[in-house]
Parts: structure tokens; C-alpha cells; sequence
């Protein structure tokens, strides 16, 4: 495996995310796929953040174990993260600001002065400026071209033009220049490798298979780490016809989404755990009524408001079960941008088709990390019929009329002599309330009974309908991970590691959560031979799942829940532990 | 700018079109309710205006008058308690073509729907609110609502409500709304017309209705509103004033003005949401309209 991470760390308020995007993208431009790590805090301040830029062959689809290079905008930065560096790597930092002796470094780490400040102070008074000469340096050492970072340079301040980016331009090659003369890159650094890549986070790619798929409004509240989606739609709303509502709560937020989607409009609302909870109520309506809605759930680490700024799969429990009494309903969970973005284009065919709640499970891992991606893994030709299907004054038409897959035909407001009333009451084939002075007399005990009935089939629709979990790796092999979600990324690539120990694993991953249809589960259970569950939660709610759906019981569990994502190395250690020693 | 003209007119209603009448499910209100008016006037005021079935939806939460959906011929949503707004400015936006009309109660909508009633009217969404206040909860049996005058007695209060009681037409004008007007069901001739005043003006529109409970509230009965109201309109008010609307939002006690408070002309949300000036969204091209391009700040 080749590859280079370099990390980039100092206070809330330094630019450490945006030296960190540029570092990424001069690696996407040069052809390399990567992982992209923000690592913040809840400050706006102050604190301690980074980011980790990490390109590697094989493809990485984790932030990995240690780094490469190491840009230091403090000596706190110096302390937490000179410990996780390879040999043959080195800490750049401006000595006029705090001093790195090399003997305080770990064995074979290389300290760079770089005077940043100095170079700065020739363009400008503004000390900010000083990152350029630090991202100069380190791109340098990195082995990306001076032209490449420039254009990625000039790219990053859009149309603004004049002094700021020349200033920029100017500052980042003297830092360039600096480090050829008193750094030396690790042989690891980076060679072009072909055409770029696509740079994106799952929020983005989440926000991009809305549009694609036909979505014109999306209301929204904000709330880490959910927020950027609404951020991008709304960049992006004139260019794409997408309304963007930020609405006064996560309670309006889902209301406005699925009274639009009544409407005749394709509609989403994003969330995290938080705003979930109060779209709870709202879930069932949208079941009750059959309205479609595609519901974002980017969880955080909880319980209540938790870490706001980190990572967990701590939600599950609540997708599964939001809502008083039952209805139909699917959980798509990607575990890459790609996927995010194929999981909403189908989040809203599913949620249009079968006219119930479809959630879109992703967490801040996937949500506000960066990834590679390649052009053609993005598919925008994406067919959205149309919702007008009904012809107008049909006779007999019945809203809610039984039909064999439980799918009734939907008529929009607009369209004449089909009117009915969407209820949250229990209701019959028309629509007409059953839940008042109906309610209890036997022939509408009975047709309540067949209306539940007609809802839930749409369940053995939507099992067939959503993707099936998929095995990864030798068909054979003495233990199988379990994941679901972004901790999918870390597992691969612990898979990588362990590969080259010679210790062949295989991956059962879950692409939908839920509903999974237990004969496709079972086979695919039957094929394994140990089972490790990788999940990032406390008490291992997919195992639960697994055990409530299938009856299957994973052998190991490997549980997190500091806030943190899984690292390779942690499940690289389980996985010889289950296979050397048996495990737990 | 949005489409003005995508909104049916009464002109375009045209003869073939059927409008708004009374729906085949006949209302499971208590005998005397103060809603039979409020029904009534709002068939009155879309029959007036010709509105084709169609073309209306009528958007409700949960509460006795929240049912009021189902009595008409229109499309409908009856949602869930405190809701109604929220679905309402969401079908707004999906088709402002149609013309939406809010209804609940008091509960429903200065209760748990409050924080929805202030944005909504804040946004100046182009709709019409229509609550039914009778100053109690009656579906659940008769206990305090926010409109509930100080020290009366229910279920929830046996030693009296010690809470001020919300102001719905203060609270409109504070919030921005562009109509403010006030009816009593036990008046549905005045009642259709403030219905039919709130649904051709564009902006949000308030009608707060005295609809008596009769089951519950033995206060604010028929009778108590009959010795009492007096309109604004045989009062000389002037409803572009807003200073006055205020003075008169205030009366409270032995005179009780209904009528129209306020009515001030402004852009609505609709206008100046610019993604809307194609038209309205459910009859927008699916699909990206800039193609591939959207990929290029990725690389």
C-alpha cells in the first residue's frame, strides 16, 4: 500500500479546514483518491481542530493510523500529534512563534522551520496570510507541484480577484521555496497519478442525489452535522430550482417538506439526532397519510445534546422506532459520498413509489469528511416519472383504495374531481375518518384492520425494493466483519492491512438497514463463518436488529462510542484477537 | 417576482369547473356548535369567489374544528395537532397556483401550534388562517386553552385559569401579518365576507372566529359575543391604520370589536422566493437543469 496523510492542526479560527480542503484537492487534481478528516470542536475559537489530508493506492476510505507530514499552527499541535507521525516525516512550523527542537521529536521526524510570519509581513499586515507559507511548505514536501497548489489556490477564491490572491500566490511559493532548501520529502511523496478526482463530503453528495433526483424543496433547521446540506442547496438553489426553507424548527421543518411533497413536489428535510426527535410525530403523519418524504438523518454522539461536533451510529434504535404505532419504512445507510449520493436518488424513488418515510442514516463521519470520488460513479441522468397518473375525474377514484401491493394511486391537489382529504386519523379507502363515530362499530373495526393491512404490504415492496446486503472481499474466509454506515470505510480498510499480514477477511455490509429481507440475510449469514460486528455505539443496536429480524447472532462485537471514528488499527488489533485468541 | 397569474382567478374558473361546496360527510360537531357557522361561512366565501374544487386545499391540525376538511368538496390535509401551518406554507410553495386556507382551533393553533402561527405571518405567506377560538379544549373533554379568560374553571383549572390569556389579533399584528381580521360565527354574513377578504388578499391572512363551545365553555357563550361585539366597519375604523388596529386590538370587556383590524399591502414570501418566478414548482422540470457544470466545483 502506498500512501501520505498530512495533517494541519491549531486553533478554531486559524483556517485550519481550509489549508486542509486545499491540500486535498491538490491531491484529488493530481489523480490520487483520498480521505479528508475535519476534526473540530463545538467553538468558534480557540480550542484544538485539524484536518488530515490522506491519499493512498489502494483506494483509502479512512482517515488511517498516523500521518506523514504535520503543518503546526501551535505547539499544542506539536504535542498531541508529533507522536502519531511515520519515520521519514517532519513538522513544519514558523520558529518565530514557538520553538521545535528535533530531539523532542519522535525518532526520524524531521522539524522544518519555515518563517511564515516573515513571509507574510512582505504582502500584507494581516497575519493570516501566514498559512500560505505553510501550505507552500507542505506542498512541497508532499510532492505536489507549485503550479497545481496555485491553481487550487486561485480556484478557492472564485471570482474574487486582485491582491489577496496574489498575495496568496506570492506567500505560499516563498514557503515552497523555504522547505526546498531545508526539508526533505518523505519517500513517500506524491507523483501525478492520472485524471482528477471528484472532492467531496457526504453532505454534499447527499444535498447533490436530492437535485438529481428531482427534489425542489428542501426546509431544513440548522444543526451539526446536518447543517451543510442546507448550505449547499442553498448556494445552489437558483442554478438547480430547488426552494430552500430554513423553517423555525426541525417541527416545521418536516411539516413544510410533506406538505410540499402533497403538493406534487419532491421534498426532503436533514436533521440530526436532535431535530429527529421532534420530526418523530411528523414520520408517522407522513406514513399515515402516504405522503413521500426523505428524511436526513446525519447522527452525532448523543444522548441529548452529546458531542455536537462528533461522530456515532447512536440513532438506529430511534430510525427504526420513531413514531407511535406502525407504519412502512426504509433506512438507506451509505458509507461513502458515492453511495450517499446513489442512496438519496433512490431514498426518493423509494419514498415516491411506495408513498411512505424513507431516511437517508449518515453521520458526522460521512457527512462532513471528505472523500474521493470518480466522475463516473456519479450518475445525474436520474428518471424521475411523473406524478400525474391518475386521469382527472375518474370515476370511483379512492384515494386510499386496496390494491394488492398496498401502493394506492395518488392524486395531486390541482388535478380535477380526484379532491380527497389526506388524514392522520385512521381513515377508509376514501379517506373519510373512521376514527370518530365509526370507531369500534365491527364493519369499520374490520376496515380498519385491512387499511393497517394495505399500509404495511408496502413493507414487502419496500424489502424487495431496497438493496440487499452485499459481501466484500474472499467468499471465503475465517472471520466476517458486520457493518453498517460510515464505520464500513475504516473496516475496508482495516480489510487492506489485514490482507497484507496475510489474514484474508470479508466484509457483510448493509447498505439498508432496515427492512432487511431475512431470506437474502440468512444466506448471506450462512456463507460466514465467524462474524465481528463493527459499530459505533454502545450497546450494538444492528446486532440487535440482526438478532430481533433474522435470528442471527454475530459471534464478536467490536463497540465504540467515544465520539471518535473508528481507526484501522483498532479493528486490524480485534480482528487478530477474534482469530489468534478467540476473541471475547 | 412570482406568477400572479398562476393563481386561478375566479374569471379562469370557467362554468365546467365544479366549486366549492359541501362535501357528502356531514359534520360530527355538537348540536348548536359555534363551527357550523364558520363551515358555512367559508362555503359562502369560496362560492363566492368561484373557486373551482380543485384548486383549494384546506389544511388542518387536530381538535373538534379541525375536522372542517372532510365537510367540503376541496382537497384537504388534516394533519396533526398544532401542524397545520407548516403543511399549509409547504403546499404554498409547492404549487402556489392553489389557494390554501388554514382552519383549526384555539389549541391547535396559540397552543401548541404557536411558534408555527408567529413564523407564518412573519413570512407573509399567501394564505388564509381561519381559527376557531372558543376559549376551551373540547375534544379532549374540557380543559384550559390559551384564550381561556383569567379564572375560569375546567377540568384542568378547578380553582380557575391563572394564566393571561393570548391575544390572537395582538399577537398577528406583532408578527407581521398583512390581515388581520376577527369574526363571529353567530354573524356568518360578515364572517364570509372577512373569509373572502382574507383569501383575495395576497399575504398572510388571520380571521380569529368566536365560535362558541357549547358543550364546554359556559362562558363565552353565544350570548356573552352577542351583548358585546360591535363591528369595526359600522365604527368608522380604518383598516390601513396601524396604530388604530392596535387601540382596537386592545378592546377587551363590555365592547368587543369584530371586523377587519388591519390589511396592508406586501410582497409576499412567494414573490420574493425567486426560484418561484418559473412557475410553480410541481409543474417544474424534474431533473438538473444545469447538467454536468454541477460537477465542476468538485474537481
Amino acid at each position: 500500500m502506498t500512501e501520505l496523510a498530512v495533517r494541519v492542526g491549531g486553533q478554531a479560527g486559524d483556517g485550519i479546514a481550509s489549508i486542509g480542503e486545499s491540500l486535498a484537492r491538490s491531491f484529488s487534481r493530481l489523480g490520487w483518491h483520498l480521505f479528508g478528516l475535519n476534526a473540530y470542536q463545538s467553538v468558534i475559537r480557540g480550542g484544538h481542530v485539524w484536518f488530515q489530508a490522506r491519499a493512498a493506492d489502494p483506494r483509502p476510505y479512512s482517515q488511517g493510523d498516523g500521518a506523514d507530514l504535520l503543518y503546526a499552527l501551535d505547539k499544542a499541535t506539536v504535542e498531541i500529534h508529533a507522536p502519531s507521525l511515520r519515520r521519514g516525516g517532519s513538522v513544519v512550523f514558523d520558529p518565530e512563534k514557538f520553538a521545535v527542537a528535533e530531539s523532542d521529536l519522535p525518532a526520524g521526524i524531521r522539524a522544518v522551520p519555515i518563517p511564515t510570519l516573515e513571509i507574510a509581513r512582505k504582502y500584507t499586515s494581516q497575519s493570516i496570510l501566514q498559512n500560505a507559507g505553510g501550505i507552500g511548505a507542505l506542498a512541497y514536501l508532499a510532492g505536489i507541484p507549485l503550479d497545481t497548489l496555485h491553481q487550487v489556490l486561485a480556484d478557492s477564491f472564485g471570482k474574487k480577484k486582485g491582491e489577496i490572491v496574489d498575495w496568496n500566490l506570492g506567500a505560499s511559493a516563498d514557503g515552497y521555496r523555504a522547505a526546498e532548501k531545508v526539508g526533505t520529502p518523505p519517500a513517500t511523496a506524491l507523483r501525478p497519478r492520472g485524471s482528477p478526482k471528484l472532492l467531496m463530503n457526504g453532505n454534499q453528495a447527499i444535498a447533490l442525489g436530492a437535485a438529481a433526483a428531482g427534489c425542489k424543496f428542501l426546509a431544513q433547521y440548522p444543526m451539526t452535522p446536518a447543517s451543510s446540506i442546507m448550505h449547499w442547496m442553498a448556494a445552489h438553489s437558483q442554478s438547480l430550482g430547488v426552494v430552500v426553507k430554513q423553517a423555525e424548527d426541525e417541527l416545521a421543518a418536516i411539516h413544510m417538506a410533506i406538505g410540499a411533497s402533497f403538493a406534487g413536489v419532491r421534498s426532503m428535510t436533514a436533521t440530526s439526532g436532535g431535530g429527529f426527535s421532534l420530526m418523530v410525530e411528523a414520520l408517522g403523519m407522513a406514513g399515515m397519510t402516504e405522503t413521500p418524504v426523505v428524511v436526513v438523518e446525519s447522527q452525532r454522539a448523543g444522548p441529548s445534546t452529546g458531542l455536537p461536533t462528533k461522530t456515532e451510529q447512536g440513532d438506529l434504535n430511534l430510525m427504526l422506532g420513531a413514531g407511535q404505532g406502525e407504519f412502512p419504512r426504509a433506512i438507506l445507510a451509505p458509507s461513502h459520498p458515492a453511495d450517499a449520493y446513489r442512496a438519496t436518488v433512490q431514498a426518493f424513488d423509494l419514498a415516491e413509489r411506495y408513498q411512505t418515510p424513507v431516511l437517508v442514516a449518515s453521520d458526522l463521519h460521512l457527512s462532513e469528511n471528505f472523500f474521493t470520488v470518480d466522475r463516473d460513479e456519479i450518475d445525474l441522468h436520474v428518471d424521475v416519472p411523473s406524478l400525474f397518473v391518475v386521469p382527472p375525474n375518474s370515476p370511483d377514484y379512492h384515494r386510499y383504495q386496496y390494491t394488492p401491493d398496498g401502493v394506492s394511486p395518488r392524486a395531486i391537489p390541482g388535478q380535477a374531481g380526484l379532491q380527497f382529504v389526506a388524514g392522520s386519523d385512521e381513515h377508509d379507502e376514501h379517506g373519510h375518518l373512521i376514527s370518530d363515530v365509526k370507531a369500534g362499530v365491527p364493519v369499520w373495526v374490520t376496515e380498519r384492520q385491512k387499511m393497517m393491512d394495505k399500509r404495511m404490504r408496502k413493507l414487502d415492496g419496500l424489502m424487495r425494493s431496497v438493496p440487499p446486503p452485499v459481501l466484500e472481499g474472499p467468499a471465503s474466509a475465517p472471520l466476517t466483519f458486520v457493518a453498517w454506515g460510515s464505520t464500513i470505510g475504516a473496516v475496508r480498510d482495516a480489510m487492506v492491512v489485514l490482507a497484507a499480514q496475510g489474514r484474508p477477511t470479508n466484509l457483510l455490509r448493509f447498505p439498508a438497514v432496515y427492512p432487511i429481507d431475512p431470506t437474502a440475510a440468512r444466506t448471506a449469514f450462512s456463507a460466514t463463518r465467524r462474524t465481528l460486528l463493527v459499530e459505533a455505539n454502545y450497546s450494538g443496536q444492528f446486532g440487535r436488529l440482526l438478532r430481533a429480524e433474522l435470528g442471527v447472532e454475530v459471534s464478536d462485537r467490536l463497540l465504540k462510542y467515544d465520539g471518535e471514528p473508528f481507526f484501522p488499527h483498532e479493528i486490524v488489533a480485534k480482528a487478530l484477537d477474534v482469530m489468534q485468541h478467540g476473541g471475547q | 417576482m412570482a406568477d400572479s397569474s398562476a393563481r386561478p382567478l375566479p374569471s379562469d374558473a370557467g362554468p365546467s369547473l365544479p366549486i366549492v361546496g359541501k362535501s357528502d360527510t356531514k359534520p360530527t360537531w355538537c348540536p348548536g356548535c359555534g363551527d357550523f357557522g364558520v363551515v358555512a361561512a367559508i362555503e359562502m366565501a369560496v362560492k363566492r369567489l368561484k373557486l373551482p374544487s380543485q384548486n383549494v386545499v384546506i389544511v388542518s391540525g387536530i381538535g373538534c374544528s379541525s375536522n372542517l376538511p372532510h365537510f367540503l368538496s376541496s382537497y384537504g390535509f388534516h394533519g396533526i395537532h398544532g401542524r397545520s401551518l407548516p403543511v399549509a406554507e409547504g403546499i404554498r410553495w409547492a404549487n402556489h397556483g392553489l389557494t390554501v386556507i388554514g382552519t383549526g382551533g384555539d389549541g391547535d393553533g396559540f397552543g401548541i401550534g404557536a411558534g408555527h402561527f408567529v413564523h407564518a405571518m412573519r413570512r407573509n405567506v399567501d394564505l388564509t388562517y381561519v381559527t376557531m377560538d372558543n376559549q376551551i379544549y373540547g375534544l379532549t373533554t374540557g380543559q384550559a386553552s390559551p384564550t381561556s379568560t383569567m379564572g375560569a374553571k375546567t377540568k384542568s383549572t378547578p380553582n380557575g385559569v391563572i394564566e393571561q390569556p393570548i391575544d390572537p389579533i395582538a399577537l398577528a399584528l406583532a408578527s407581521g401579518a398583512t390581515y388581520v381580521a376577527r369574526g363571529f360565527s353567530g354573524d356568518v354574513k360578515q364572517l364570509a365576507d372577512l373569509v373572502a377578504g382574507g383569501i383575495q388578499h395576497r399575504g398572510f391572512s388571520f380571521v380569529d372566529v368566536f365560535s362558541p363551545c357549547v358543550t364546554y365553555n359556559k362562558i363565552n357563550t353565544f350570548d356573552f359575543f352577542r351583548q358585546r361585539v360591535y363591528k369595526l366597519e359600522s365604527a368608522g375604523h380604518n383598516p390601513a391604520d396601524p396604530v388604530a388596529a392596535w387601540q382596537r386590538a386592545l378592546e377587551w370587556g363590555d365592547k368587543i370589536p369584530i371586523g377587519l383590524f388591519y390589511s396592508v399591502d406586501r410582497p409576499t414570501y412567494e414573490d420574493l422566493e425567486e426560484v418561484l418566478s418559473a412557475g410553480p414548482l410541481a409543474h417544474q422540470p424534474a431533473g438538473l437543469r444545469s447538467g454536468d457544470a454541477v460537477l465542476d466545483e468538485f474537481v
